[in-house]
């Protein structure tokens, strides 16, 4: 008798678990029931993101490189579920060594973008990078893994947190990569990953007060209207490239904070 | 209290004594009866105008242009035509040379500027004269060093200039914060339309004499003078390829807003509530003087003013009592006095603010303090003034008052000073006064702040990166990462 195989029930990954939509709702995508996710999911993600920012902001710079590469790790031993899942297996190649090339730039910020200033007077004055906070990402439609990871990782990589709303037509590979996620050491809760209808759940996350910046990457035409609503608590918009490597997608989420002291005796 | 202190303590104080006057002669400066609008390299007559006032004595300076969307437009033309036939063209160390120029001139002319400063925006000259003004000249010349050395800023990016760069600035610091848009714009190679605040017009009006005296090339810098619709119509105008904003929270939302979907590079420099944190082991008289530099310096009108003091528990007592002596001793009163520590509001609309934000302390339950002091009977004036028994609930703990208006909360621990002093929608600076020196660096980490400013407060300097976190805004000024929002580069690595 031929074996029933034991399908996978493709669900949102909010705070490290894999919940259901609160909305009880799926749509079809990839040929698959995929969670279709509510409001009330995109906040319950920010709530996660933002519980989880101390613990990945606060983390060395060297151990968020490590936890990085370690993801990349992830998706290597996946390698042959996300070729299925996406353009095939050069997409998942590129994918891992993208992964690599950002895991290296965690602990190089600082002394690439930061500075020590040479001001006028008797003070030490420094200026080094830090992480915005939370980060609302919409990925592009195309490359399915490689899109979103192109907008993701760099993210991540300043020391952010992220809620981020999945390919809608092909989801199927950001829920695998929130498989590699949690088998990872990446901190639950620091990567929130929602299928569903984007144009359903974009606004919301761009008009929510506790997202700090909102990558409008794979927001087709929404755009205006998004970034619109994102000045509600002056939100740092990004219009990105959905198939690029650059420290400068690092920078476009990173705060300068400058600080002053007196040099005396 | 020490000996001497006690002994200082007896001391009989004279009842009446003042200093002699000292005022700044101000013929240095002379006004004409009129401006238009410096457009192309000369100037444009207005079709509306209005009187600009010294805030000190409400007595009229000068007649300036009320700038139409047309009048705009054609500062956006003569900026493009400009950028498009000529100053892109010429090569990087001439464009320095011009800035360095510049700075050259604003050193040799500061007096003027000073006295102009203060007779337009009520700020004491001792401020104009010490702060604003050598500040702003360092700000061309820093930036002049790197008009011909982009390429070392960010090097494999191919930085070029972005176009036309539409700069909208306030009243606070109007020389200076013209100097904060225009140096690192023309240093990138970018044309500007620059539009000095509706109050304080007159100092953009002089530097446009500056840049005849330096020769740069008519159009590069465009200066229209009007209110609110005047910056409007820039945000709105056809061929303007970045905005850099300065001022209110609520303006700057309204200009993201307005730009959405555009494209439009944006940078905003907004509001602030700043804390300044005091712990039990600081140096007190030096906290004090921090204190007061931080809250009534410029009248308070400061964005990153440090408006919220927040006070070790353990020392509360001691703090206030040397704060509310050491008000007694600043001297208010005519801005062109040499002696003069607080200065004129800079308008009747911002002192009608500010009472009425104070209005609102006193109805919510705070205490209120003002040292005895007489104020002019004339012009727009208010008090150095602190507020304790304020909760964090408080307008006046919440709101950004921009008037000389500290409140005054306590904390126990390390922990509950950064939780306060992070429970704004603002993040543009903060204080630390300690002397451990691994809780001053652990507090710079946590503050949500651009500016963390230890053991001091209130230091600008040309190289030294300002800007805000949050609802406070969003790109830098000052230093390498100021030149970022007037450049372009290539995608990416």
């Amino acid at each position: 008798m031929k074996r029933l195989p034991v399908r996978k029930t493709y669900k949102l990954f909010i705070g490290g678990a894999f919940p259901r939509s609160e909305s009880g709702r799926t749509y079809e995508a990839e040929g698959q029931n995929v969670a279709r996710a509510s409001r009330k999911d995109v906040r319950d993600a920010v709530r996660a993101a933002r519980a989880a920012l101390p613990k990945w902001a606060g983390m060395t710079a060297y151990n968020r490189g490590q936890v990085l590469y370690r993801l990349a790790e992830m998706i290597e031993t996946r390698s042959s579920e996300f070729a299925d899942l996406s353009s095939g297996r050069e997409e998942v190649e590129r994918t891992v060594d993208r992964v690599v090339w950002y895991a290296g730039w965690a602990d190089k910020l600082a002394q690439v973008l930061g500075s020590s200033n040479p001001v006028s007077g008797p003070y030490f004055n420094f200026t080094v990078p830090e992480p915005t906070g939370v980060v609302a990402v919409l990925a592009p439609e195309e490359p399915p893994l490689l899109g979103l990871v192109s907008r993701l990782v760099p993210v991540l990589t300043g020391g952010n947190t992220v809620v981020a709303v999945a390919s809608e037509t092909h989801p199927l590979a950001a829920i695998e990569l929130a498989e590699a996620l949690a088998t990872s050491d990446v901190p639950g809760g620091t990567v929130n990953l929602l299928t569903g209808h984007a144009d359903e759940l974009a606004p919301w996350l761009a008009s929510h007060m506790d997202v700090n910046a909102l990558d409008v990457t794979g927001a087709d035409g929404a755009a205006a209207d998004l970034e619109r609503a994102a000045a509600d608590n002056v939100k740092r918009i990004v219009r990105g490239e959905p198939d690029t490597q650059s420290p400068w997608d690092i920078a476009s989420f990173l705060e300068f904070k400058t600080v002053w002291h007196p040099v005396g005796q | 209290m020490t000996e001497l202190e006690r002994k200082q303590d007896r001391t009989p104080v004279p009842k009446e004594w003042a200093y002699a006057p000292a005022p700044e002669a101000r013929d240095i400066v002379s006004l004409r009866e009129r401006y238009g609008h410096f457009v192309g390299g000369g100037w444009l007559d207005p079709s509306e105008s209005y009187t600009t006032i010294s805030p000190a004595t409400e007595e009229p300076l000068a007649e300036v242009g009320q700038a139409t969307a047309e009048d705009v437009q054609a500062a956006v033309l003569a900026a493009r035509e400009a950028f498009e036939n000529g100053w892109s063209g010429i090569s990087a160390s001439e464009r320095a040379k011009y800035l360095f120029r510049i700075a050259r001139i604003l050193q040799e002319r500061s007096r003027e500027f000073a006295v102009l400063e203060t007779l337009n925006g009520g700020k004491p000259i001792k401020e104009s004269r010490d702060v604003d003004l050598p500040l702003a000249a360092a700000h061309f010349f820093y930036y002049a060093g790197w008009a011909d050395k982009l390429e070392y800023a960010f090097p494999n990016r191919r930085p070029r200039p972005v176009g036309v760069a539409g700069q909208i600035i306030p009243w606070n610091f109007p020389l200076l914060m013209l100097a904060w848009k225009i140096a690192p714009a023309l240093a990138a190679g970018n044309t500007v339309v620059l539009k000095p605040a509706e109050t304080t017009p007159l100092s953009a009006l002089l530097f446009a004499d500056v840049l005849r005296q330096a020769e740069l090339p008519a159009g590069v810098v465009n200066i229209v003078t009007g209110d609110g619709r005047t910056g409007a119509a820039i945000v709105q105008a056809e061929g303007v390829d970045k905005i850099a904003f300065t001022g209110s929270t609520e303006v700057g939302k309204a200009i993201q807003r307005e730009l959405a979907g555009t494209g439009k590079k944006l940078t905003l420099e907004l509001g602030g509530k700043a804390a300044n944190i005091i712990f039990d082991d600081a140096a007190l008289d030096q906290a004090v003087e921090g204190i007061v530099n931080g809250i009534y310096f410029n009248q308070g009108h400061v964005c990153c003013a440090g408006s919220r003091l927040l006070v070790q528990e353990s020392i509360y007592e001691p703090v206030v009592e040397k704060l509310k002596r050491r008000l007694t001793t600043l001297r208010v009163g005519d801005p062109l006095d040499k002696n003069t520590d607080v200065g004129a509001i800079n308008s009747k609309e911002q002192l009608a603010r500010i009472q009425e934000l104070v209005a609102s302390g006193e109805q919510e339950g705070a205490e209120i303090y003002q040292p005895p002091c007489r104020l002019p009977e004339k012009g727009y004036w208010f008090a150095p003034t602190v507020f304790t028994n304020v909760a964090q609930s408080y307008r006046i703990a919440q709101e950004e008052i921009f008037g000389p208006v500290l409140s005054i909360l306590t904390f126990r621990t390390p922990e509950e000073a950064v939780e306060k002093a992070n429970n704004t929608p603002y993040g543009l600076s903060a204080g630390v006064w300690t002397e451990k020196g691994s809780r001053i660096l652990w507090m710079a980490e946590r503050l949500r702040a651009g500016v963390v400013w230890a053991n001091t407060y209130n230091r600008f300097d040309p190289s030294s990166p300002f800007g805000g976190y949050k609802e406070s805004g969003f790109g830098r000024e000052g230093g390498r990462h100021g030149l970022e929002p007037y450049l372009q580069f290539d995608g990416s690595e």
